[in-house]
C-alpha cells in the first residue's frame, strides 16, 4: 500500500483568505489589480514557513485570490508537474529540478529569488559532540541525509564530494523537512540541511554554517506554469516573491537574497 | 438496476491495476529488475516480511488464543482487549511510525533506556524494518486465528484433557493442527501486508538501500525520477500480491469471517 505520506505529515495548507472581498466596491478595471480566484503554489519543502508567511502577506493585499500552498521535495514536485497536477507555479530549491519543468516547455520565465546554503543541524546541545564536516565519515554517529535525487541532497553530496569525505548516512530522507525531524527528534547526530531550516527550527536545532564551504550553495526559483488555471494571479505570485516585501521576509527566514 | 454501480465499482477496482499493467516497459523488464538496488531491496522485502511473519506467527498466536478463550471474562475487558489488538489495522500506518518512534526512537519512552543502558538503537536499522512490519500486520495473524479457533470443536480437546493430556499436549497436538488452515490463511495475510508496508517503515524506520529501503519505498522513490523503474517494481509487488491471493483462495472466507 503506498500513501502519500508528505501529503499527511505537511500537509496542503490553505489560506482561506476570502470573504472579504470588495465585491464592486473598487473603481479597478478587470485586468488591472483586482485579482480573484485561487491558485495552487507547489513549492520546496524548505520553504515551507517562507512561503507561508509570504502567502499569508500576498493574500491580505490581494483579498480576492485564495492562495494553497503544496510541499514537498522539489524532485517530487517537479514528477507531478510532469505527470499533469493541476499546479499554477513551481518554486524549485535548485536549478536542476526547474530545469526538469522547464525543459517540458512548462515554465513561464522561469526567474531566481533567493539563494540558500547549507548547514549541519545537530539536535540541541550537540550531544555527540558534531565538530564539522569530518563527522558525517564516522560510522559510529547517526547521520541524516537527503536523498541524492532531491536538491538538498544533490547539495550534500557536492560538499561532501568537494571536502573529500566519504559520508556513511543511516537514512536518506525524501525531502530536507524529514531530514530536519530527524534531528528534532534526536534520532540522529546530525543532517545536512539547509541554513534557514535550522533557524526555522532554532529551539530544538543547533546550527554549524558550512556558507564557506564549496557547493553548498542552491539557487531558488519561481515560474508560472503554462497551464496554470489562474495566469493573472500566478504572475501576480510570482512578482510578489521577487518584490520587497517577500524579499525583506525570506531575507529574514536566512535566505541570501540580491 | 444494481448492475450499473456493481459495474462501475468492479471498474474502478480493476481499470488501476489494468493501467498499471499496460504502463509497465515490457520489453525493458528484465533489464529494469535486474539492477542490482532491485535486486537488495527485493530481498530486503523478503527477509524482513518473512521475519515478521515469524514474530506474528511466535506471539501473535497465543494472543489469538487468549482472546479466544477469554469467554469467561467480564465483557468490557474482552472488547477492550479485541479493540486493543484491532487498532494497529484501522490506525495509518505513518502514525503507528510516530507510535514507534516515541516509544523505541533514541529518545522515546524505552528506546532512551536501550540507548543509555545497552547501547542499543533501534530506528535506521533492520530490525527497525522488521517490528515497523510486525505491529501492523501481526493483527491479521491474530484476528485470523481467533476466528479459526472460536471455529474449532471444542471436544476433540476435552477428549483429549480427560485421557491425560496436559494442556501444553493438547495445544501442541490438538488444537494446533485443528486450526492449521486458518493460521496457514493468517499467516499469508501477515505476510502480505508486511511485504507492502511502506508508511510505517519509512517514518519509523527510515530509508536507506539494503539496510531499511524496502521494495514500496523503492518504488515510491523511483516514482520521481525513473518511472519506468516504478512501474517494474509495481508490477512485482502486484505479483506478489496476486500470488498471495491465489494461495488463499477460499481459505480466507473460512479463516477470517466468523
Amino acid at each position: 500500500m503506498i500513501l502519500p505520506v508528505r501529503a499527511a505529515a505537511v500537509g496542503v495548507i490553505t489560506l482561506a483568505l476570502n470573504g472579504c472581498a470588495t465585491e464592486g466596491g473598487t473603481a479597478l478595471p478587470p485586468g488591472e489589480g483586482h485579482l480573484n480566484g485561487a491558485i495552487v503554489v507547489f513549492a520546496a519543502a524548505s520553504l515551507t514557513d517562507s512561503f507561508t508567511t509570504i502567502a499569508g502577506s500576498f493574500g491580505e493585499e490581494n483579498p480576492g485570490v485564495r492562495v494553497t500552498l503544496n510541499f514537498g521535495g522539489s524532485t517530487g514536485l517537479a514528477a507531478g508537474i510532469l505527470a499533469g497536477a493541476p499546479a499554477d507555479l513551481f518554486a524549485a530549491a535548485s536549478s536542476e529540478t526547474m530545469r526538469a519543468v522547464s525543459d517540458a516547455g512548462l515554465a513561464v520565465e522561469p526567474t531566481v529569488f533567493a539563494r540558500n546554503f547549507l548547514a549541519i543541524a545537530v539536535p540541541e546541545g550537540n550531544p555527540a559532540g558534531i565538530t564539522g564536516l569530518a563527522d558525517f565519515a564516522d560510522p559510529a554517529k547517526r547521520i541524516a541525509l537527503c536523498a541524492p535525487r532531491v536538491p538538498c541532497g544533490a547539495a550534500a553530496a557536492r560538499v561532501l564530494d568537494a571536502a573529500g569525505i566519504n559520508a556513511v548516512p543511516d537514512t536518506l530522507e525524501e525531502d530536507v523537512r524529514a531530514a530536519l525531524t530527524k534531528v528534532e527528534l534526536g534520532e540522529v547526530d546530525a543532517a545536512l540541511v539547509y541554513r534557514t531550516d535550522v533557524l526555522a527550527a532554532d529551539a530544538r536545532v543547533d546550527g554549524i554554517e558550512l556558507r564557506q564551504a564549496a557547493g553548498a550553495g542552491n539557487d531558488y526559483s519561481i515560474t508560472r506554469l503554462s497551464d496554470a488555471r489562474n495566469p493573472r494571479a500566478a504572475a501576480a505570485f510570482a512578482t510578489y516573491v521577487l518584490g520587497p516585501k517577500a524579499q525583506d521576509l525570506l531575507g529574514e527566514a536566512g535566505f541570501e537574497i540580491d | 438496476m444494481l448492475w450499473i454501480p456493481a459495474g462501475l465499482a468492479l471498474a474502478f477496482l480493476v481499470l488501476p491495476i489494468v493501467a498499471l499493467v499496460l504502463e509497465v516497459p515490457w520489453e525493458r523488464l528484465l533489464e529494469l529488475l535486474s539492477a542490482p538496488e532491485v535486486g537488495t531491496s527485493l530481498a530486503l522485502s523478503l527477509v524482513s516480511a518473512v521475519l515478521a511473519t515469524a514474530l506474528s506467527l511466535l506471539f501473535g498466536v497465543p494472543l489469538a488464543w487468549v482472546l479466544a478463550r477469554s469467554g469467561a471474562w467480564p465483557v468490557i475487558v474482552r472488547r477492550l482487549l479485541r479493540a486493543l489488538v484491532t487498532v494497529p489495522l484501522v490506525l495509518p500506518p505513518v502514525v503507528g511510525g510516530i507510535a514507534l518512534l516515541l516509544l523505541l526512537g533514541r529518545r522515546g519512552l524505552l528506546g532512551q533506556y536501550l540507548d543509555a543502558w545497552f547501547d542499543v538503537q533501534i530506528p535506521f536499522t533492520m530490525a527497525a524494518v522488521v517490528i515497523a512490519e510486525t505491529f501492523v500486520a501481526m493483527p491479521f495473524l491474530v484476528l485470523a486465528v481467533e476466528g479459526a479457533l472460536r471455529a474449532a470443536d471444542r471436544r476433540y480437546e476435552d477428549v483429549a484433557a480427560l485421557l491425560g493430556a496436559s494442556r501444553w499436549v493438547v495445544f501442541w497436538r490438538i488444537t494446533l493442527p485443528l486450526i492449521a488452515p486458518g493460521v496457514a490463511a493468517g499467516a499469508v495475510l501477515c505476510f502480505a501486508r508486511a511485504l507492502g508496508e511502506f508508511g510505517a517503515t519509512i517514518t519509523f524506520a527510515g530509508n536507506f538501500p539494503g539496510v531499511t529501503q524496502t521494495m514500496p519505498l523503492s518504488a515510491y522513490l523511483a516514482l520521481q525520477t525513473n518511472p519506468d523503474a516504478a512501474y517494474a517494481l509495481s508490477l512485482v509487488l502486484l505479483t506478489v500480491s496476486i500470488a498471495v491471493l491465489v494461495s488463499l483462495r477460499d481459505r480466507w472466507v473460512a479463516g477470517v469471517t466468523t
